[in-house]
This record gives C-alpha cells, structure tokens and sequence, in this order.
C-alpha cells in the first residue's frame, strides 16, 4: 500500500519534482499576466498617441496616473481628494456587503436544511429576488435620505441574493451518504447541520460571496451616481459633468483596482478555509 | 430462537418494510450474539441494502423492530457505526479527523478520543497519512479509513454494506483479512453484507441468505472453518457452492 510513483521515484523525491513542476508553470502564470497588463497600457497610450482615437474622448494611461497623483492632495473639480472618495465607497460597500454576508449566508444555510423554514420563507425571497437593487433607490431616499444607510441599504439588496441563494443551493446537495454516517453515529439533526451541512455548503457559499461582491461594486456605483455627495460614483458622474474625461477614467480604474484586492482578500480567506480541495 | 432474552447481543424481530405498495422485507427474525461475525448475502436487489438501512434506522421499519441488549435500538443511545458501499469519508478532514469524527460526536472524552484514534492508526498503518485529505489517498486507502472510523467507536453492532464492490481480487483479500484483524482485536459484533459468496464463506462464522424480494431469511449456515482460511480448501469450496446453490440469482 504505497503511494502510486510511476517513475519509481522514492516519496520525497516525487513531492519534491511535483512541487517543483508547480513553482514552474506558478512563474511561466506570473510572468504571462503581467506581459498581459502591460500590453494593455502599451496599445492604450499607442492609440491616443498616433491619434488613433482623440483624446477628447479617451484620456491615456500616463495622463491618468498624473491625475491620480493630484488628486491625493487636490480636492477639485468634485470637492473631495480622491482618497476621501475611496473611503466613503470602500465604507458603503463594505457594509452592504457585510451585511449580506451576515443576514444571507446564514438564512440560507437555514433556509436549506430545514424544510419548514424553507416553505416559511421562500415565496418571500422568490417575489424580492427578481427586483433589480437598484429600483429600491427611490424608496431609500424617501426613507432614510442620501446617507451612508441609503446606499448600504441597495447594496446590501444586491450582495444578499447571491449569499443566500449560494449557500441554500450549496447545503442542499451535501451526500445524503454523509448525512447518514453522522446519523447513524447517532447525531442529532443540528450537529449534522453543522458538522456535514455547513462544511459541504462551503465551496458554493464562496462562490456565492465572490457573485456577491462584484454586485456590491457595481451597485454601488448606480447608487452614488443617483443620491450622493461623495464617493467613487459621485466622482465619476462630475466627471462627466464637467466634460472631464479623465476624472472619469480614473474613477474606473480605482474601482476596477480596489475590486480585485477584494476579491485577492476573499481568495485568501477562502483558501483557508477550502485549503483541503487544493492540497 | 427459543432462547432467554438476554443472551443475544442483537435480536432482530419481524422485520418487515413497505416502499408504499412496494414489499421488499418480509418478517425477518434473527439473533446475534456479542462479537459474532454475520454475513448476509441474497440475490441483487433483494432489498440487503433496504435491510441494512434499517438496522441502523435511517429508514423506520413498517413492522417489527430490532433491540439491542434487550433494547429498541436507538442511535442515539447505542454505539452503532456503518460502513457505507460509496465512499463517506469527509473530503474537508484529514485522515485523523475523520477517525476521530464519531467519537467526537458522541462527546467521548478527548484523552480517550486521542489514545483510541492513536491504537487504530498504528492497527491500519496510516502513520504516514494521518495528516493527507482523502482525496489524496487512492480508493481503497479511503475505504480504510471508513473502516477505521467505523471500528473505533468501539460499537454494540458494526455494519458493512459491501464496502468491497470496487475493489479488485488482490485487495479484496488484503482488505477481508484486515478486517478479520480489527475483528478480532477489537471483538466487535459485525454484519457485513454482500453478493460475492467467496468474500461471505471467507469472513462469516454464519451466513445469512436472503430470498428473492420481498425478502426474507431463506436459510442460516454455521460457518466453522478454522482460521486463517484457504479458498481452495475442499471444506470451504464445498460450502461456497452450497451457498451459490442457495442463492442462484443467475
């Protein structure tokens, strides 16, 4: 009973070349994505600077990146530097985004274990689960202003469904196999819920919250662009005001940079906790 | 069967089940003693699983029920482990996890937990693995596992339902006589179900068989051969056929 070694190789030396094949084809990744980004900025500047495209309409990459650097400092042309801007979105999607992972994960877990539950709730979430986040902006504003709440409130709309629709289907499909060996090791219903049915819904849930952030940010945006006084949006919507493409271009950049250091932290936590399916 | 409550370890009474109009057991009675090793065999689709299944009461029976020590048995209150014929070792534990798993469901103090999971690691040899997931072991190391796990509880009744399907000639023997060793170590009460003959004369010191559905016991053989057996004895070849004869699915 040994572990399979085609090569004959003894156990370490396997590991050994397995792991070294791994850091290889990791680098050769590494190498391709960043060769991928920079020839994107390449053709971008190229484009404006054989005028390709007018500039009245695209701003390049260096002029961006200039404008971020003054923008650190310099609250004009939408009265707020733009690290006020990202903090002000960063607290909104955040808690939004928080808040959907607290209410959704867990009422779905629930939601899909337990069948009385299930029928209590689900024609509640059915109805709501169709409604676009966004259509909730007027009825926000009317009751709670265009504060920090207002917004959260949408993006909260937004992230929730995927939380919890992730999670139901995810502890929906555990084994009943599994099910069967905590039960017959005489489990009660909850430990199985918690010992077999929330490990199981895990791989799903996750990728519920990836869904989930990526509708918070995209929400966000619509919700600032609507009822706000600071943020990302707002930056992006006096961009366009004042005819400033460039205050636009760099809205959407930070969003897009900030989304993916999200999503990065997500992958590390999910890594932790998903660790096994990878070893 | 006309013996003193008391003495058997397991007594299965009546067993009888409905799948709606479907009859698949019919009024089974039978009595295990403490530390015997049954097998159970029978034509596919009999309902051996269905059986199985309500041994360990995932499924209720319609009638008749099944007492250990003298007791309805109750999963809550008495130590029963299976062994399930699909892989069951959960994919997010480390070997050493899932040995543990059942103990720490029946909050089994931890000292106890860890000198019990230690005694049967070095039993099954997985010293190497303790830390591996599952699915970084092949098949049959997994179902090893399975087995570890449902051995180390120490259980009142142990059920196997052909939890060697898959596996080839080789291992099959290999594995049969690791869980004559655990047996016999450990002097737990088995019933393992299957449809190969062989692997049934081989383990049993009685056999069991099933008729066509709905099923009930056709006939018990006393298996007494001495241990270790050999599969081309004149002895063990003579009951295996018997065996087949009785069955005859074919």
């Amino acid at each position: 009973m040994s572990v399979s070694d085609p090569n004959h190789l003894n156990e370490s030396e396997y590991v050994e070349s397995v792991r070294r094949e791994r850091k290889r084809s990791q680098y050769q990744s590494a190498i391709l994505s960043v060769i991928g980004i920079l020839g994107f900025l390449i053709l971008w500047q190229l484009s404006l600077v054989t005028g390709l495209v007018n500039s009245r309409f695209l701003s390049s990459p260096i002029e961006v990146v200039s404008l971020f650097i003054t923008k650190l400092t310099d609250p004009r042309p939408d009265g707020a530097v733009i690290g006020a801007n990202i903090v002000s979105s960063l607290i909104v999607a955040l808690s939004g985004f928080g808040l959907a992972i607290v209410i959704g994960i867990p009422l779905g877990l629930l939601m899909g274990w337990y069948k009385g539950i299930d029928s209590f709730l689900r024609p509640i979430f059915e109805i709501i689960r169709p409604i676009p986040p966004v259509s909730w902006i007027p009825l926000t504003i009317v009751w709670v202003g265009i504060g920090l709440q207002a917004k959260a409130m949408i993006v909260f709309f937004a992230a929730f469904v995927p939380c919890l629709i992730n999670s139901y289907t995810g502890i929906r499909q555990t084994r009943e196999v599994l099910i069967n060996v905590a039960k017959t090791f005489g489990a009660s219903d909850f430990t199985t819920f918690l010992k077999v049915g929330i490990p199981y819904s895990m791989t799903m849930t996750f990728a519920g919250v990836k869904v989930a952030i990526g509708n918070a940010w995209a929400t966000l945006v619509a919700a600032e662009m609507l009822a706000a006084s600071s943020g990302l949006g707002y930056m992006i919507l006096m961009g366009r005001q004042f005819g400033r493409v460039d205050l636009v271009i760099l809205g959407i950049a930070v969003i897009g940079l900030i989304g993916t250091l999200i999503t990065i932290i997500i992958n590390a936590v999910e890594n932790k906790i998903l660790g096994w399916r990878k070893l | 069967m006309s013996k003193a409550k008391g003495e058997y370890k397991v007594e299965v009474k009546n067993l009888t089940k409905y799948f709606g109009d479907l009859h698949v057991l019919d009024d089974i009675s039978f009595n295990i003693k403490e530390g015997e090793f049954i097998c159970v065999v029978g034509p596919t689709g009999c309902g051996k699983t269905t059986f199985l299944n309500l041994l360990t009461k995932i499924y209720e029976p319609t009638k008749g029920n099944l007492f250990i020590d003298g007791e309805p048995a109750d999963p809550k209150k008495h130590n029963l482990s299976f062994v399930f014929q699909e892989p069951s070792s959960f994919p997010w534990l480390t070997v050493e996890e899932n040995l543990r798993f059942g103990l720490e469901i029946k909050n089994v103090d931890k000292a106890e937990i860890d000198e019990r999971v230690e005694s049967i690691i070095s039993l099954l040899g997985l010293e190497r693995f303790r830390n591996s997931y599952p699915h970084q072991l092949s098949t049959s190391m997994a179902q090893r596992i399975i087995i570890g796990r449902a051995f180390v509880t120490d259980p009142d009744l142990l059920l196997m339902d052909e939890p060697y399907g898959q596996m080839d000639v080789k291992l099959r023997f290999y594995l049969e006589d690791e869980v004559i060793r655990l047996w016999q170590e450990l002097g737990s009460t088995v019933v393992f179900i299957t449809h190969n003959t062989e692997e049934a004369v081989y383990l049993a010191e009685k056999i069991l068989i099933l008729t066509n559905k709905p099923a009930t016991i056709k006939e018990e053989v006393i298996v007494d051969l001495p241990r270790p057996r050999d599969v081309t004895s004149p002895e063990f070849v003579e009951i295996r056929k018997y065996v087949t004869d009785q069955i005859k699915w074919w």
